[in-house]
C-alpha cells in the first residue's frame, strides 16, 4: 500500500512537472524570432502568405494569449504535438520512430558505466594507498573531463578508419538485409563504439562516486566487527563494505539520467545513430522548433520516468526507508 | 602552513594550476601572436601539421590557421565558462540563502522551483533555449547560467541552514542587526569557501557544455572556439585528423586543469576535510 501511495504522489508531481515543462514551452515558441505560424510551419523563412494564414487559424494565432495557451496544453495532454511540416510526419511519430533506438543506447551505456564503475571503484577503494588505486582515480578524471563527442570522434578514428573492426555509423549495415540472429548481431556490432562512448563519462563518475562511498563504508563500526571476526579482507571489501556503499550509487544514477539524454544527443549526432537525439540534431538543423520542443517534452518526461523507477528501487534495496520522501 | 602551501601539497592541483596559467596566457597572447582573424584563409586548405612552416599545426577545410583558432578559441572558452559561472552565482547563491535562512513556506516553494530545473535534462534545455534566443556569446551564456545554477542555490540552501542558528548569528540577532545585514555580512563571507570549489568545477562542466554547444553548430557565428573547430572538421575526420584532435585536446586539458584546480582548492579551503580524506 506505501508503494501505491508513493507512486501515487510521484505520478502526481510528474504530472505538475511536465504541466510546466508544456507552459515553457509554450513561452519559448512565443519567444523564438519570426512568426509564430511559419515557427509552426517549420520555416524560418518567408513562405506562401496563403498557407501562414491559414495555418494561423488552425492554430488559432489569432485568438488571445491565454486561449493559445489552453489550446496548446490540451493538445499536448491529448498526445497532439504538432506537425512537422520539414518531415511531412506528425511529430509524435516522428519521436516515437526513433525512440527504441535511444532506449537501446542510453540503456546499455547505462548498464555498462554502472558495472565498469562500480567495478573500478572498489578496486580503486582497495587499493586506496597503492599506485594502482590512483591511477584508476586519474583515468577516472581524464575520462571525466573529456567531452563526449570528441571521444566518439577519436573512437572513430581509431576503430573504424585505421583499424576497422567496427562500423563508424547507423544502427545496421545498409542494404544488408539480414534477419533474425543475423540481424541482431549486425545491430550489436553498430551499437559497441555508441554505447561505449557513451558510457565511458558515466562510467568516470560511478568509480568516483563508488570509491569515495566505500571508503566512508568502510570506517563503520560494523567492518571493525567483521575484521575481529576474522574475516578475509576480499570477504569484507564485497560483502559488507560494497553492499552497504551502492545505495547513494542508485541515487546518483537517478540524478544522471538527464545526463545521460544529453549524452545520448551528442553520441547519436556523431555515430548517426537513429535515435531521439540525432532526430533532435536535424530538428536543430533545419530549424524545426516544433519537433525540438516535442523532443525537449519527450527527453523530460523520459527522465522522469526513470527517476520514479531508481526511487522505487532504492525503497526495494533499503527497507529502512518507507513512506518517507 | 600558508594557502598557497597547503594547495600545493596537492600535486595534481599544482599541475593543474600550470597547465591552467598556461591556457590563459594563450587566450591573452592569441591578438598578439596571431593578430589577424582567425578565421581568414591563410594558406591552402588540409594542411598537415608541420608540412609548411609557420603552420604548426596545419590548416583546415578552408586554409584557416589551426594554432590561430586554436589560441582565439582559448579565449572564448575562458571567458564564457567564467562568465556563465558568474550569472548561474548570481542566480543561485541568492535563492539558496534565501531559502536556508527563512526556511519553511519560502524554502519550500524555492525548493520545488530548483528541483524543476534540477529534473529538466540539462543539455537539451541548454540546446533548446540556444536555438530559440538564436547562437551568440549572450545567449549561450544565459543557457549555461540557467541549466547550472541549481546546485549552487542547494549548496548555499544547505551551508545557511546549518549556520543559521549558530552563536554569532544570534549574537548578531541580539544586537539588532536585520535579515538583509546577517544573511550578507554574518553568513555569506562563512559559506564561501564552498562555494569557490564548487564554482571552479562549474567553469569547467560550462566549458564542456560550451564545445558541446557549438558543435552541435550552435556556437556564436562571430567567435572562433574549440567546439566549432572540431564540429566544422567533424565529415573530414578521414583526410584530416589534426583538425580535431588539438581542439579535443585543448578542452580536455582546460576541463582536466580546472577539475584539479577545484580538487586543490577544496584541500586548501577545507584543511580537516582533506586531511580526514587521507
Amino acid at each position: 500500500m506505501v508503494y501505491a501511495r508513493l507512486i501515487a504522489m510521484r505520478l502526481f508531481k510528474a504530472v505538475i512537472v511536465l504541466f510546466m515543462i508544456i507552459v515553457f514551452n509554450f513561452f519559448l515558441i512565443q519567444m523564438a524570432p519570426g512568426d509564430p505560424a511559419a515557427i509552426l510551419a517549420g520555416e524560418a523563412g518567408a513562405t506562401d502568405q496563403e498557407f501562414l494564414r491559414q495555418l494561423r487559424e488552425q492554430f488559432g494565432l489569432d485568438q488571445p494569449l491565454y486561449v493559445q495557451l489552453w489550446r496548446y496544453v490540451s493538445g499536448i495532454a491529448t498526445l497532439d504535438f504538432g506537425y512537422s511540416y520539414r518531415q511531412q510526419m506528425p511529430v509524435l511519430d516522428l519521436i516515437l520512430a526513433r525512440l527504441p533506438a535511444t532506449l537501446l543506447l542510453t540503456g546499455t551505456a547505462f548498464v555498462l558505466s554502472l558495472a565498469l564503475g562500480i567495478f573500478a571503484g572498489s578496486m580503486a577503494a582497495a587499493r586506496v594507498k597503492k599506485v594502482s588505486g590512483s591511477l584508476i582515480m586519474a583515468l577516472a578524471l581524464v575520462f571525466y573531463a573529456t567531452p563526449l563527442f570528441w571521444v566518439a570522434l577519436m573512437a572513430v578514428l581509431l576503430f573504424s578508419v585505421y583499424l576497422d573492426w567496427l562500423p563508424a555509423y547507423g544502427m545496421f549495415t545498409v542494404g544488408a538485409h539480414y534477419t533474425g540472429w543475423a540481424h541482431v548481431l549486425d545491430v550489436l556490432n553498430h551499437l559497441i563504439l555508441p554505447a561505449s562512448t557513451l558510457a565511458l563519462f558515466f562510467m568516470a563518475i560511478y568509480t568516483r562516486m563508488t570509491r569515495a562511498s566505500m571508503l566512508e563504508a568502510s570506517q563503520q563500526d560494523y567492518v571493525k566487527t567483521a575484521r575481529a571476526k576474522g574475516l578475509k579482507d576480499r570477504v569484507i571489501q564485497r560483502r559488507h563494505i560494497l553492499r552497504n556503499a551502492l545505495l547513494p550509487i542508485i541515487t546518483l544514477a537517478g540524478l544522471q539520467a538527464g545526463q545521460m539524454v544529453g549524452g545520448a544527443i551528442l553520441t547519436e549526432t556523431v555515430f548517426a545513430w537513429p535515435g531521439i537525439g540525432r532526430l533532435m540534431y536535424e530538428a536543430l538543423m533545419q530549424r524545426d522548433y516544433n519537433l525540438l520542443l516535442g523532443i525537449f517534452f519527450f527527453s523530460a518526461a523520459l527522465v522522469i520516468v526513470f527517476n520514479i523507477f531508481t526511487d522505487l528501487v532504492y525503497r526495494l534495496a533499503d527497507p529502512r526507508i518507507k513512506g518517507a520522501s | 602552513m600558508s594557502f598557497f602551501a597547503r594547495f600545493a601539497q596537492n600535486r595534481g592541483a599544482l599541475i593543474g594550476l600550470i597547465i591552467l596559467i598556461a591556457i590563459i596566457a594563450m587566450a591573452i597572447l592569441a591578438p598578439f601572436l596571431f593578430p589577424e582573424s582567425p578565421w581568414r584563409m591563410v594558406q591552402r586548405p588540409f594542411l598537415a601539421p608541420f608540412e609548411v612552416d609557420g603552420f604548426a599545426l596545419g590548416t583546415d577545410t578552408m586554409g584557416r590557421n589551426v594554432a590561430a583558432g586554436l589560441m582565439h578559441g582559448a579565449w572564448v572558452s575562458l571567458l564564457i565558462g567564467l562568465v556563465s559561472t558568474s550569472v548561474a552565482l548570481i542566480i543561485g547563491v541568492p535563492l539558496g540563502a534565501i531559502a536556508g535562512y527563512y526556511g519553511g513556506l519560502v524554502d519550500d516553494a524555492l525548493m520545488r522551483f530548483t528541483e524543476f530545473f534540477q529534473t529538466i535534462p540539462n543539455f537539451a534545455l541548454a540546446i533548446v533555449l540556444v536555438a530559440i534566443m538564436q547562437p551568440s556569446v549572450t545567449s549561450i551564456v544565459l543557457a549555461i547560467a540557467i541549466v547550472s545554477w541549481p546546485p549552487v542555490a542547494r549548496l548555499v540552501r544547505a551551508e545557511f541552514m546549518s549556520l543559521r542558528n549558530r552563536e554569532y548569528v544570534e549574537a548578531a540577532r541580539l544586537v539588532g542587526q536585520g535579515n538583509a545585514t546577517i544573511i550578507l555580512k554574518q553568513i555569506l563571507p562563512n559559506t564561501l569557501s564552498p562555494i569557490i570549489v564548487l564554482a571552479s568545477l562549474m567553469v569547467a562542466t560550462a566549458i564542456l557544455l560550451e564545445s558541446a554547444l557549438s558543435f552541435l553548430g550552435l556556437g556564436d557565428p562571430n567567435v572562433m572556439s574549440w567546439g566549432y573547430m572540431i564540429g566544422a572538421a567533424r565529415t573530414v575526420i578521414r583526410q584530416a585528423w589534426w583538425l580535431s584532435f588539438f581542439p579535443g585536446m585543448a578542452i580536455l586539458l582546460t576541463v582536466l586543469a580546472l577539475n584539479l584546480v577545484g580538487e586543490g582548492l577544496d584541500d586548501a579551503l577545507n584543511p580537516k576535510l582533506a586531511r580526514e580524506r587521507q
